[in-house]
């Protein structure tokens, strides 16, 4: 057996059903053992793709993704990749081709120096050195990756370490690692704090962060939130934790959030937020919305806690573990006049648009869409105006994944990640919603779904414009636009009829509920225009 | 409200570990004051002693953060009143017939050493807390220092009754 054999036989140990990737000479040993496998290979048309698709595949299959791409300029384009999983704590594990051992660091054809470039974005990185060590690296890697708070882990193997043999090959059962030991259990001190300033609570409000779905805790939260009757808000990542319906439930907070969530946050005496970062997209001012409040931080990170808000309970531990012990402990607390409260707030603060009748409207739109989806559908948005439409007004049911690159932001994110959520659970409805200039920047995807057989359901918001931006620009820099205007773009009826891919096309509201049914009911793979104002605002 | 504190941090002997370590401090713009490295007495453990300053928050961070990373063992702090530190200092400088005495008895009180000398040069060693190696650098920087060097600050936690 040669080190290229062993790391296909540590990924079927580990239960692995698809690597995503893109090959060159420095991994070609590996892409050549992997023909032995059942583990199948999917080619994305570009490197970056393969960590989106990975990610998509964790999300829903709630283990890591896993990619592999060769060295040099393979490994360096993965790196935004990566850099979105890092952000979002996704679970991925990255292998990249290095080239010869003895050959590091001269420079030679292809070599770039990628565990130096990634260590901000890793949780943790390996340049192999010996053979002999793949079993045991592989198995920290992925325990690394799927314990504590997730993150991606890279593993840069030289092409002589691919080739060199391994003896005595043995999966290990188990890791050690002196120095990682994440804490899963919450102290129990500090889980009596928390119960004591709930009970004290007048006006207790719940944030669910990624951490919960990340942490796999959304039932016992959920079980939580519905037995005390404390009202809900999200973060962009928490999106997909409730159902919009739930009566608890008051928005998404944040700049780009509703008001009346906004405002409950502001409102509230205590602040339990679980499982989110408090950045700055979500709370701008987190000093601010502390003052006067007691802020319960529940994160598997202790560095995330203090970090951008002062706690005034800092409770360290992974979600699920700590919501079973809190659902252990004596609370009861009346939450409904504070309830009747929020509900004015959000009859007050509701927003309403203005749509131009001559164009689709996104509200209208993904309310309509959500609604027709199935229960257990997955939507994934990418990033500009139509992620915040998205967020704002996507109908979560009880089983919905919504998926969207939060923290990082990285556009052209929703196509690949929907490849990945597509081949992790073929039976489940899985919608990528993009704009037409996040469209372009991952397009060259379509090849891979029509390759593989993977089926595709793309929507394009067509606004001719990079909306975020433009609106950016309007508020900021009074309607001053500069590098916004998408002029040039193809003719998508044309560009996906190459790939075989069935054209839809809504220019404005009247068709709305046929086609959203061809959509969805169409068998083959599909790509519906949707014709968006210019103009529109996600503000307004 | 700035103020120092010292990280005393084991970590895993390995290469890059410097640079995973060092990089994090300037990717979430930390300062180092100074930054010592030396192996332990087991040959697979270095030990970092970090000094860094700023707000109670960016300290605490600092401490978070380093624990975070994967090489490391373990992160000690204290501040300067907690700890022993001292400080190696080689110093290169130029005498004369006429400062070669008043030289020789600044070494005396601050009990630094002359270690090596020529016609018209000398070097003259000192270890000690940085306080007393600045104050040394300032003394002579009438008289003429053509070179130094210095390593970072080391410090160990002062002796308890129960180590361990």
């Amino acid at each position: 057996m040669n080190g290229a054999e062993a790391i296909v036989r540590c990924l079927e140990e580990e239960g692995v059903k698809y690597v995503f990737g893109y090959p060159g000479v420095a991994i070609c040993p590996f892409y050549n053992s992997i023909l032995d496998s059942d583990i199948k290979t999917i080619l994305v048309r570009t490197e970056q793709n393969a960590a989106h698709a990975a990610s998509g595949l964790a999300r829903i299959s709630g283990k890591p993704g896993v990619c592999a791409v060769t060295s040099g300029p393979g490994a360096t384009n993965i790196i935004t990749g990566i850099a979105t999983a890092y952000a979002d704590s996704i679970p991925l594990i990255v292998i990249t081709g290095q080239v010869k051992s003895d050959l590091i660091g001269s420079d030679v054809f292809q070599e770039a120096d990628i565990t130096g470039a990634v260590e901000s974005f890793v949780k943790y990185s390996y340049l192999v050195k010996n053979a002999d060590d793949l079993p045991r690296i592989i198995k920290e890697a992925f325990h690394i990756a799927d314990s504590g708070r997730r993150g991606p882990v890279l593993i840069d193997i030289p092409i002589d370490i691919q080739n060199a043999p391994v003896k005595n090959f043995k999966y290990p059962e188990s890791v050690s690692l002196r120095t990682y030991k994440p804490t899963v259990k919450g102290n129990s001190a500090q889980i009596k704090k928390v119960t004591k300033e709930l009970q004290k609570a007048k006006k207790p409000i719940i944030c669910l962060g990624g951490g919960v779905k990340l942490g796999k805790a959304g039932a016992v939260v959920l079980d939580f939130v519905h037995k005390h009757k404390i009202p809900v808000v999200t973060t962009m990542m928490g999106i997909g934790t409730i159902e919009t319906e739930d009566p608890l439930y008051f928005g998404m907070v944040g700049n780009n959030g509703k008001p009346y969530a906004n405002k409950a946050m502001n409102e509230a005496d205590v602040i339990m937020m679980v499982g989110a970062r408090v950045a700055d997209r979500a709370i701008s001012q987190p000093d601010l919305i502390t003052k006067d409040k007691v802020l319960i931080h529940i994160d598997v990170d202790p560095a995330e806690i203090g970090k951008n808000a002062v706690s005034s309970i800092p409770l360290v531990g992974d979600c699920k573990a700590v919501f079973d012990d809190l659902a252990d402990e004596d609370l009861s607390i009346d939450t409904s006049k504070w309830l009747d409260e929020l509900r004015a707030f959000k009859k007050e603060l509701a927003v309403k648009r203005n749509p131009n009748k001559a164009y689709v409207d996104p509200q209208g739109f993904i309310e309509t869409l959500t609604d027709k989806l199935k229960d257990n559908a997955v939507y994934i948005a990418d990033v500009g105006q139509n992620q915040i439409f998205s967020c704002a007004y996507a109908k979560i049911k009880k089983n919905t994944s919504f998926l969207t690159s939060g923290g990082m932001g990285t556009m052209g994110y929703s196509i690949p990640a929907a490849l990945g959520a597509k081949l992790a659970d073929p039976k489940r409805q899985v919608v990528a919603v993009c704009g037409d200039g996040s469209f372009q920047m991952s397009m060259m995807e379509l090849a891979t779904f029509r390759q593989f057989g993977v089926n595709a359901k793309i929507i394009v918001f067509n606004n001719t414009y990079l909306g975020m931006v433009r609106e950016y620009q309007h508020y900021s820099y009074k309607d001053n636009y500069s590098m916004v205007s998408l002029e040039g773009s193809p003719d998508l009826e044309k560009l996906v009829s190459a790939y075989d891919f069935d054209y839809l096309r809504l220019k404005d509201m009247k068709n709305l509920d046929e086609t959203i049914e061809s959509f969805i009911s169409d068998k083959n793979n599909v790509l519906l225009e949707v014709m968006i104002d210019p103009m529109d605002l996600v503000k307004q | 409200m700035k103020a120092k504190r010292i990280y005393s941090v084991t970590v895993e002997n390995r290469s890059g570990v410097l640079s995973k370590v060092s990089g994090l401090f300037a990717r979430r713009s930390f300062n180092i004051d100074s930054l010592a490295v030396g192996e332990t007495d087991d040959p697979a453990v270095s030990s970092m002693t970090i000094v860094s300053s700023g707000d109670e928050r960016t300290l605490e961070q600092i401490e978070k953060q380093l624990n975070k990373k994967l090489d490391v063992i373990k992160v000690k702090t204290f501040n300067e009143h907690q700890c022993v530190s001292r400080e190696l200092m080689l110093m290169k400088v130029k005498y004369n017939k006429s400062n070669r005495n008043e030289i020789m008895e600044i070494c005396e009180v601050m009990k630094a050493d002359i270690v090596d000398m020529s016609m018209h040069f000398m070097m003259i060693q000192i270890c000690d807390t940085p306080e007393k190696i600045e104050l040394l650098i300032n003394m002579f920087k009438s008289i003429s220092i053509v070179e130094i060097a210095r390593t970072g600050t080391l410090s160990l936690s002062k002796c308890a009754e129960n180590e361990g």
